[in-house]
């Protein structure tokens, strides 16, 4: 399951990410952060069966989490369904649905950025965090 | 055998048929080409892609005083007015002045959507056209015409692209990763209208076709025509093209380009005509080039059929590799069904062409004056090994008067480079001992036989200032500076 993680000016200074690691023992993926002096965001990725005691440790210190439901978002205004996308990501969550239409397989998406740039058409952007 | 006037009479009539290529090629499949002919009076092909040669007429109507555009900008992005009074043709790759990710053919589609564009212009000021400037706002209703005419469109097939140098490239194909990380293609491969027709018997000078959601004409055969890598230019209306059938892009890293919708409805004149619109993706070959060498001969990976390109996945060097198509197969289907609608509905008929397009013609390099080499400007290197004191390498950089040291094995072999800015940095650090220690090891070069051009970028992409020449077995021949550059290019 994905998280996003709020930190504020106090929260942020602390080396919480290894804390939770080493207490919780679980496998922490680092998708996507954006940190600064005062405060900042991350995105992580946590194996299902880990991540109520993930969700507690991070609580406990003060973080405010919640669960990342969305992948890249797409404007359907702007995709052409050229499938420009499908091959530079990583974990091949951009696919071509029965009616040859691009979809997005949110589950999937790891929030890497790679469509992003590659599509001609402006159509990608990720969900801001 | 039919007539192109007998199918627009059962058009009119209502009782055409119409199929669309996708569908047809699983009736001659079942029926034979002979039944097939007897049974489809018409079939539509499409393709919509990113199309580069694309762009608009404009005459813009006179302003009073009247004004000789000398310069002519429609939302910053210039459109040439090297042609009447206030008439300009504006590219959709040209970039705005202002806007970085803006160009022409978001211009044309802003117009499209009903938008209002800033014309700004700069006159002579001459004793029939007095005003030396202009700036005012327009829309696709205040002009006069604004007329779609783009030299190069349709391509029947195209070079797919990988890239096989370790850096990612960012090109009109798309974005490549490195080490035959994708594969990027364009075209509609077996619904592409000039597969279907690739002995141009009824798509030629003259032929209605449904061009952005308006009709339009083909003008004849576009640049850079070479058959079975023909080409259409094409015409048509702007102010009856609707914006769902074209769409403004920007390739990161190369320019802005317009997703052109193109329609070609092909009368069923006989069985001839049947057995080419039957043709299958496997039987649509390409090649797929390296995009890794920047050069205009870049080399060819393999040879590859739209079947593969299209199933997502091509094998190279024995590793799946998987595609990326850069036209749309979802526009061209459904724009196939749209043409085959407006036909069925009597709105659209067919024409003959009155002349043909050309079935051979070459693409020819362009005529340049010289191609200069590295190997015309390098010079002797004085190379060291890597058990050099760094003294002794200091010493050889003040007496030689030189900035860059390659360092060789015994075999001349290139191991890494030393140059008078590691050398003051080791004095600066007190660092004793061999250049070993200090050397770049991994080593940006070039060969004898590249242009210099190639030289000066990967001197500019690296920021450094010079680069070791050497041989396919990384022999050092020389070495070329930026300084022996800049004497040949203008940069
Ligand atoms: S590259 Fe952009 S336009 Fe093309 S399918 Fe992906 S999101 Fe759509
Ligand atoms: S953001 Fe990355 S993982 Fe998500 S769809 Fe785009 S390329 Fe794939």
């Amino acid at each position: 399951m994905k998280l996003l993680l709020s930190f504020d000016s106090t929260t942020v200074k602390k080396p919480i990410i290894s804390k939770v690691t080493l207490e919780s023992g679980a496998l922490i993926n680092i998708l996507r952060a954006s940190v600064g002096a005062r405060k900042g965001e991350i995105i992580i990725e946590v194996p299902e069966e880990k991540v109520e005691i993930v969700e507690k440790i991070l609580k406990s210190e003060g973080v405010f989490v919640s669960e990342l439901k969305k992948a890249v978002e797409k404007n359907e205004e702007r995709c052409v369904h050229c499938g420009a996308c499908i091959s530079v990501c990583p974990t091949e969550a951009i696919k071509r649905d029965a009616e040859n239409k691009v979809v997005v397989e949110e589950k999937l998406c790891i929030h890497c950025g790679a469509c992003v740039t590659s599509c001609p058409t402006q159509a990608l952007n990720l969900p801001s965090i | 055998m039919k007539t192109v006037q007998e199918i627009n009479r059962k058009i009119l009539d209502g009782n055409v048929c119409v199929v669309t290529v996708k569908k047809m090629k699983e009736i001659v499949e079942e029926l034979g080409t002979e039944k097939a002919a007897r049974e489809v009076d018409v079939v539509t092909t499409a393709t919509f892609g990113a199309m580069c040669s694309s762009g608009v007429f404009f005459n813009f109507g006179h302003a009073d005083p009247p004004i000789k555009f000398r310069k002519v900008w429609l939302n910053d992005v210039e459109a040439y007015a090297g042609i009447a009074a206030v008439d300009a043709y504006l590219g959709a790759t040209k970039l705005s002045e202002s806007n970085e990710k803006y160009g022409g053919a978001h211009v044309i589609e802003d117009l499209v959507r009903g938008k209002e564009v800033e014309l700004r212009a700069i006159g002579y000021g001459t004793d029939c056209y007095p005003r030396k400037e202009i700036k005012t706002e327009i829309s696709l209703e205040d002009v006069n015409q604004a007329i779609m005419v783009n030299p190069r469109n349709a391509y029947q097939r195209y070079n797919a692209a990988t890239n096989s140098s370790d850096r990612l490239l960012k090109t009109y194909m798309g974005t490549l990763l490195p080490n035959f990380g994708n594969v990027t293609f364009a075209g509609t491969g077996e619904i592409s209208p000039l597969n279907n027709d690739p002995e141009f018997r009824t798509i030629g000078i003259g032929t209605r076709i449904f061009l952005c959601g308006a009709k339009g004409y083909i003008v004849g055969e576009g640049t850079q025509h070479s058959p079975p890598y023909a080409t259409l230019m094409v015409k048509g209306n702007l102010k009856e093209m609707k914006a769902e059938y074209m769409r403004a892009a920007f390739f990161s890293g190369y320019a802005p380009t317009l997703f052109v919708g193109i329609g070609v409805p092909i009368p069923v004149l006989d069985e001839d005509v049947a057995k080419a619109t039957s043709i299958r993706n496997s039987q649509i070959e390409t090649k797929i080039l390296d995009f890794g060498v920047a050069r205009r001969n870049r080399p060819v990976v393999r040879w590859v059929t739209y079947e593969e390109l299209v199933s997502g996945k091509v094998e190279i060097n024995g590793q799946e590799v998987r595609t990326s198509s850069l036209s749309s197969f979802y526009m061209a289907e459904k724009i196939m069904n749209d043409l085959k609608k407006l036909i069925e509905k009597g709105e659209f008929l067919l024409s003959e062409p009155i002349e043909k397009l050309p079935k051979v013609q070459e693409v020819k390099p362009m005529r340049q004056r010289e191609v200069v080499v590295v190997k015309k400007v390098m010079n002797p290197a004085i190379t060291i090994r890597s058990d050099t004191k760094i003294e002794e390498a200091a010493k050889i950089i003040i007496e030689k008067n030189i900035n860059h040291l390659p360092v060789v094995d015994d075999d001349q072999k290139l191991v890494g480079i030393v140059t008078s800015w590691d050398i003051a940095r080791a004095v600066a650090l007190e660092l004793e001992g061999s250049v070993n220690k200090i050397m770049t090891k991994n080593v940006i070069t070039v060969y004898p036989e590249d242009p210099i051009e190639i030289a000066a970028s990967k001197m500019e992409r690296y920021k450094i200032s010079a680069l070791p020449v050497i041989d396919t077995k990384k022999r050092v021949l020389g070495i070329v500076t930026s300084e022996d550059l800049s004497r040949l290019i203008a940069r």
